[in-house]
């Protein structure tokens, strides 16, 4: 993997009045891999994503995405990224085609509802609802309106929460795909084994501060070099592995 | 990554019309007030109106009779006068509403050629308003003529007001073309955007390049074609089915549009007050309904302000709808152009400024 940065973040601070949401924060996500934010709720994740999408102002410090400071080129950085914000409907009444068009137009891109539909297989969908999907055709319908300004980077934030096991692989496989095509993508989530299963390398966020980042391979060998060990012995399958074996591994469609 | 294109800020702004246009026709709330409710209205009271009203005008024993005045009342078909009762009988017959008025034409000898006195009473309210709105289109032409032709003006006014009856619909319609732009105005916007707001719509939409102006301007260019043509059909169902007034055929409903648009954009401002003070979905109704009913009972929509009693008169006359339906009737029945109607506009061009300047007070993206 060639070790370009795309996104550099230098001693980010961002304060809610007398709360400090995030401490000086510093990291760089590399093009085209898969970086996963972790932490546990309230550390400071989400409002680091969102200064380096532009939704929100920083109190202080650098963030560069793809060459554009989000001080001044706020508007390029849109147009270089896409966005899945965590729990974030659709216009109502609209059904995913028209969601599609106007998606296309507020990035004032030319693509046909069908073309990105067909990213995501919703195709049959076409003619349905945003709030009559399931909830892994959701996360992929949000999936398909990041891709439309053909982004550099995507952000997902939270995007397997309330999966079930074969929808959460199901998207993992999408991710990779997006990956593979060239796409950078920044996730966050709160399964460890997604992280170490879907990303390249991994930030842990606590208390507003980054306590580590490195790959997950890297940072499993360090805990288990310094001596670490389960208490309980570890089998060499687990009981997802064991419901994905019972239940299969197609994704049933809701 | 298309660098060579150049964004366009009206293509956004036109993606997010049609999308809200599209959401809007779907939304069965919006369909029932801007459409259903009004004409739903006007049916029953068309029919409950009648078709042609009369309104019973006493003429007081002092009036002077032999002037054009009295003769192009007396040709107007609605108008019933009497002359056959005692001063007395009258104005016993006037507080009981058995007659709706009391008029006494007096000649001047200097200024103004004539002075119409005009005596309504409480007990016949709604009538009232039909013979205000009669005499003022009356006199609207009498004067125009007079100031070209002070004199021969009596034969051609006579033969204009001949024949046009001043029904109850010409009174209903436009009042139910106010209320409908009054509920869309406030009731759709404010639930619209605050639904935005809260299911993170507007904040995935700023994830993108669009401009702020572009999502407000967008969502009022959708509710305006919205009214406009909730306004058209109710306009042309009234007019072919019930026989409302046109004076001047398309020219009128071109000018009616113009003052809904004007109407609509005031209503869309207290919307968005609504929405910026409203936490949650079900604060949106009694907050919009502070702003609507009022407005609805004391505007002139179903009866004449003139049968409420002076302190609730002047409560009218502070509000928007008041204007704007009064103005949509002088367009409609009286054929008044845009200009005719100025004052109505100063007052509702007072009321822009202050619902706007509250409005970016109040108003939340977030």
């Amino acid at each position: 993997m060639t070790k370009q940065p795309i996104i550099t973040v230098k001693n980010l601070v961002k304060n809610y009045g007398d709360f400090a949401a995030v401490k000086g924060i510093s990291f760089e996500v590399y093009d085209g891999e898969i970086f996963g934010l972790l932490g546990p709720n309230g550390a400071g994740k989400t409002t680091t994503l969102e200064i380096i999408e532009t939704l929100r102002e920083k109190t202080s410090g650098e963030v560069m995405v793809d060459g554009f400071s989000v001080d001044h080129d706020a508007d390029s950085i849109k147009q270089r990224i896409g966005v899945q914000l965590q729990a974030a409907g659709y216009y109502p009444n609209l059904n995913l085609s028209e969601l599609i068009t106007l998606f296309c137009g507020l990035y004032g891109i030319d693509k046909t509802p069908t073309e990105m539909l067909e990213k995501v297989a919703l195709t049959d969908k076409a003619k349905a609802k945003y709030k009559e999907l399931s909830g892994g055709q959701k996360q992929r319908f949000s999936i398909a309106t990041t891709l439309i300004n053909n982004p550099k980077i995507i952000f997902l934030d939270e995007p397997t929460t309330g999966l079930d096991p074969q929808a959460r692989r199901n998207l993992w496989d999408l991710i990779r795909e997006i990956r593979d095509s060239g796409t950078t993508v920044v996730i966050t989530t709160h399964y460890m084994d997604e992280a170490e299963e879907l990303c390249d390398r991994v930030a842990f966020v606590d208390g507003g501060h980054i306590v580590g980042i490195d790959t997950p391979n890297h940072f499993i060998d360090e805990l288990v070099a310094s001596g670490f060990e389960r208490k309980k012995q570890v089998k060499l399958a687990n009981l997802e592995d064991v419901f994905i074996n019972l239940t299969g591994k197609e994704w049933r469609e809701g | 990554m298309n660098p060579t294109k150049k964004y366009s800020n009206t293509r956004a702004t036109l993606a997010i019309a049609i999308a809200s246009f599209r959401s809007i026709i779907r939304s069965p709330s919006a369909v029932v007030f801007s459409l259903a409710f009004p004409l739903i209205f006007i049916v029953v009271f068309a029919n409950i109106g009648g078709s042609a009203v009369t309104v019973d005008v006493g003429v007081a024993k002092t009036s002077d009779t032999s002037n054009i005045v009295y003769k192009v009342l007396k040709g107007t078909k609605v108008i019933n006068l009497i002359k056959n009762q005692s001063t007395e009988e009258m104005t016993k017959n006037l507080a009981k509403g058995s007659i709706d008025a009391v008029i006494n034409i007096q000649r001047n000898s200097a200024g103004t050629p004539f002075t119409l006195n005009i005596q309504y009473t409480e007990a016949s309210a709604q009538k009232d308003g039909i013979l205000k709105s009669l005499l003022n289109s009356i006199f609207y032409q009498i004067n125009s003529y007079g100031n070209t032709a002070p004199q021969p003006v009596a034969e051609i006014k006579a033969a204009t007001i001949k024949g046009r009856e001043y029904k109850y619909i010409d009174f209903i319609l436009p009042g139910m073309l106010g209320f409908s732009l009054l509920s869309s105005g406030v009731f759709g916007t404010a639930f619209v955007f605050l639904s935005l707001r809260l299911t993170l719509v507007i904040k995935r939409f700023f994830a993108t390049p669009v401009k702020k102006s572009s999502i407000v301007l967008g969502e009022a260019l959708a509710r305006l074609v919205f009214s406009w043509l909730g306004a058209l059909f109710i306009i042309m169902v009234g007019h072919l089915f019930f026989g409302f007034t046109l004076v001047h055929g398309a020219v009128t409903v071109i000018n009616m549009l113009i003052l809904a648009a004007i109407g609509l954009i005031i209503f869309m401002g207290f919307g968005f007050i609504i929405s910026g003070i409203a936490k949650n979905e079900s604060t949106v109704p009694p907050l919009s309904n502070i702003i609507t009913m009022p407005q609805f009972l004391l505007s002139g929509t179903f009866f004449a302000t003139t049968a409420f009693p002076t302190w609730l008169q002047s409560i009218s006359k502070i509000l928007p709808l008041t204007y704007l339906n009064t103005a949509m009737r002088q367009v409609a029945f009286e054929g008044a152009g845009i200009g005719d109607v100025g004052p109505q506009l100063l007052v509702l061009g007072v009321w822009f400024i202050v619902v706007y300047a509250v409005a970016v007070k109040t108003f939340k993206w977030e």
